[in-house]
């Protein structure tokens, strides 16, 4: 009996060992991909100008249309986001501390809010325009994003600022500050490696997003020049691209993946660096 | 005096650099209850882990040395360690109970052995649960899961459930410092009445239940062996300095 | 402390309130009113439609007014399905593994590419599915089978959803399995069981919601994936018999057809009322996951 149990063992570690071998193949075969169809693609043309000759039967130019849409998107809806999300994380965490049933309910509402697709925040975006008659611009595309990315910032700053002690609060009670000035001066400052990963976080995800763009941006092959105009981002000139029977516009499809990629896994490493150096000066 | 079951020879622990336990060496006698005593942090409870090889679910100790156990050095790499583990009960600080009922929390380490026998089961399962006196309180929800027992009972259970597998010594660390002065008390009856056929060896950093209960105390201090002997000549006649101040200071 | 300073600074105190308060009320408002949008775009549907043919139903031509969204719903749950068969048992074995017997080097390499890939966007995603996937199947695993494929069907959009939520669902059951405290598995192994009996009998056990509310968010991440299995799945309009055929998901056919929403009635209200749908199932969805690791953490 004891080489049976010791076989079922051997033979689960093996699988186990497989499996785990196997999702490490697929990362790195996804990368590989990537990479290696996005660099043959890439030029200094391709990323300093935009398409031309016609949107899809384009043949030369490059994709600075959706590189400086989706930035310009990016910024944009991450600025409104850390504006309303700051607040009412900050909120959560001192003024409304308190009123724990509330807050906890709060934060029920945002975890639900995280996982809704973001299809639905553009059709929801979609509805909202058709509504007011307005066109797919880049204004509504940032609105839709800020939309679906505020409950993600909120609920990673949240979580970062519930690590702080209450001493902290209280030892700036005590000095005679009100709630809002030990909000912002000595509770932030605690937080901010936390801020700057919820920030990061929401950057990221805004900008690799294609369902809610899809509907309420446009799409074009200029360079937006006012809130109204539309925009091409870097996602949907992927999704656009792609299947175009026309090698050159294949091109800037995959082009656009790799800096896509690239930026994300950029935005992602600063994110790590950051918070383990500023976490040296906090508790 | 009496044979020894258990012969600790040049143990050595380690946490990456930091020495836990400075070359052991001890013997511990065959039913008897055997107190290691010492101030927090000393090694005592990595001493009790090592008899029984816990210390392979750390994988940052490094355990050098010999323990025997009847004379197998339960670390010799063909050790079968189950059945080396099988000899020993461990309770441990706070009660554990496995996620299971009442009934199942017994009979897991019997199912282990091969024991399937429905009516020798439930046989063991009354035995040993009146043994740690637990019986009555829960003979008529058997099937409930342990968890639900109070913090006293759940810590007679696993003291019922480490019965149960038919060990020859008992571990026992801090066995009663989670729970209030009625369930330590019962706890400690227990003991005392298990000595008979059992080895037990206890953990504790209480003065007063170490004098209640020992037959033999080994006092350590930053991982060695500093005094042992019976209680009457630790409590009345320390030798070293380490003991005389911790017994004055009482902790 | 003059004067003046202190009347600023009270000023620009009670604005910072203010604007604390209103922000969070807006957050409050936030789902109510998305629901409530949707439902009220979605009003015209189903005012002259009952909702159960809608559901019942896979006839869908919306120029003649049939808009049954059976073949769609079959579409989103065959493909959740699949998805969730490949990568459960996946990750479950890969975090015992990582959590129980790996070296710790290998478990920190592992959060790190975990990380990496819940970072990557849908449409890459997609776009590697494309590139890989699609060939793969129409190519190899097809034939193997005995079916001819376009490549563009079931399977790869269950393989592709699959590997976007393998990094959510490993990451939460590794973080289940972590927390379980060592003194239950030293109990468990002192009463003489092997390691691997500890890990069967008692570490999955005592893991048991946490497991299954990785499984409930795996499940919600896959019901609302819509970029990267709308590239590959096919999306023809058909209850699928087999995996080599294209499939149809709910969030695929709100994002393949709002060009033509507005020219044929009643249309848009049927996209909306798709992603009502879409809506409701994934908030129900997530408040029961929260609600069961809610339930973990009280047990420990």
């Amino acid at each position: 009996m004891k080489n049976k149990k010791r076989l079922e063992e051997q033979f689960f570690l093996w699988i186990m060992r497989a499996v785990t071998a196997s999702i490490i193949l697929v990362f790195f075969l996804i990368l590989l991909v990537i990479l290696q169809k996005g660099w043959r693609a890439l030029s200094w043309q391709m990323v300093s100008e935009v398409p031309e000759g016609g949107f899809y039967f384009g043949k030369s130019g490059g994709i600075l249309n959706a590189i400086i849409g989706s930035l310009y998107l990016a910024l944009g809806s991450t600025f409104l986001a850390v504006l309303i999300g700051l607040p009412v994380a900050l909120g959560m965490n001192i003024h409304f501390v308190r009123k724990k049933r509330w807050v906890s309910a709060l934060r029920f509402l945002l975890d639900a809010l995280w996982g809704v697709p973001t299809i639905v925040f553009g059709a929801f975006g979609f509805a909202i325009m058709t509504y007011f008659h307005l066109r797919a611009s880049l204004l509504a595309g940032i609105i839709t994003v800020t939309l679906f990315i505020v409950p993600i910032f909120i609920r990673a700053l949240d979580e970062a600022l519930r690590t702080i002690p209450i001493g902290l609060l209280e030892g700036s009670y005590s000095m005679g500050a009100t709630k809002t000035r030990t909000a912002y001066s000595v509770f932030f400052r605690q937080a901010l490696p936390g801020f700057i990963s919820a920030l990061l976080l929401a950057f990221g995800r805004s900008i690799g997003d294609a369902a809610s763009v899809l509907f309420t941006a446009g799409y074009t092959d200029q360079i937006p020049h006012s809130l109204q105009d539309p925009t091409a981002t870097l996602p949907l000139a992927i999704f656009f691209q792609l299947s175009s029977a026309i090698p050159e516009v294949k091109q800037r499809a995959y082009a656009a993946a790799l800096i896509l990629t690239g930026i994300i896994l950029f935005i992602s490493l600063i994110s790590r660096l950051a918070t383990r150096k500023f976490k040296k000066n906090i508790l | 005096m009496s044979d020894n079951i258990i012969s600790i020879k040049n143990l050595k622990v380690d946490a990456g650099n930091a020495p836990i336990l400075k070359n052991i060496n001890l013997e511990i006698p065959r039913n008897k209850i055997t107190v290691l005593l010492g101030p927090s942090g000393c090694g005592k409870t990595t001493l009790l882990k090592c008899l029984n090889r816990l210390t392979d679910l750390h994988p940052q100790l490094k355990v050098s040395g010999q323990v025997l156990i009847d004379g197998e050095d339960i670390f010799h790499p063909k050790q079968n360690i189950t059945r080396v583990r099988q000899k020993m009960g461990l309770l441990s600080q706070k009660p554990f109970p496995l996620p299971m009922s009442i009934y199942k929390n017994i009979t897991y380490g019997l199912k282990i052995k091969g024991i399937k026998d429905k009516k020798q089961l439930q046989s063991i399962v009354e035995q040993n649960l009146d043994d740690a006196g637990l019986w009555e309180e829960v003979k008529d929800r058997l099937h409930a899961p342990a968890t639900r027992l109070s913090i006293g009972q759940q810590q007679r259970l696993c003291l019922a459930r480490g019965l149960a597998v038919g060990p020859e010594i008992i571990l026992a660390d801090e066995p009663t410092s989670a729970l209030d002065p009625i369930s330590s008390r019962k706890i400690e009856e227990k003991f005392l009445d298990l000595k008979n056929s059992y080895t037990l060896i206890a953990v504790t950093h209480i003065l007063r239940q170490a004098k209640r209960l020992a037959d033999h105390i080994v006092f350590i201090y930053l991982g060695e062996v500093v005094e042992q002997g019976t209680p009457d000549a630790i409590f009345n006649n320390p030798q070293t300095a380490i003991l005389k101040e911790y017994l004055q200071s009482g902790h | 402390m003059t004067t003046f300073s202190y009347i600023s600074r009270r000023w620009t105190d009670s604005i910072s309130d203010t604007w604390i308060n209103i922000t969070t009320f807006f957050l409050l408002l936030l789902p109510l009113s998305i629901g409530l949008g949707l439902v009220l775009k979605s009003l015209p549907l189903l005012t002259t439609h009952s909702f159960f043919r809608l559901i019942d139903s896979s006839a869908w031509s919306p120029m003649n007014g049939h808009f049954g969204f059976y073949a769609f719903i079959a579409g989103s749950l065959s493909v959740t399905l699949l998805s969730f068969i490949l990568s459960a048992p996946v990750c479950l074995l890969a975090a015992i593994y990582l959590t129980q017997y790996a070296p710790r080097w290998l478990m920190e390499a592992m959060y790190f590419i975990i990380d990496v890939l819940a970072g990557i966007p849908s449409v890459v995603f997609g776009a590697w599915g494309v590139l890989v996937v699609v060939p793969l199947i129409s190519e190899y695993i097809a034939p193997a089978f005995g079916f001819t494929s376009t490549g563009y069907c079931l399977l790869a959009g269950g393989i592709v959803l699959a590997i976007m939520i393998v990094p959510y669902v490993l990451n939460m059951l590794m973080e289940v399995l972590r927390s379980i405290p060592v003194e239950l598995k030293e109990a468990s192994l002192s009463l003489g069981a092997t390691y691997w009996e500890t890990i069967k009998w008692v570490l999955l056990r005592e893991g048991k919601t946490g497991i299954l509310a990785a499984i409930n968010l795996g499940i919600s991440k896959a019901l609302g994936e819509t970029i990267a299995v709308l590239m590959v799945a096919g999306n023809v309009v058909q209850v699928p018999r087999n995996v080599f055929q294209p499939v149809y998901p709910l969030p695929a056919l709100i994002a393949n057809n709002y060009g033509d929403m507005m020219s044929i009635p009643l249309y848009d209200s049927a996209l909306i009322f798709s992603a009502l749908l879409l809506f409701v199932i994934i908030i129900v969805f997530n408040m029961l996951t929260r609600l069961l690791f809610n339930r973990t953490a009280k047990n420990h």
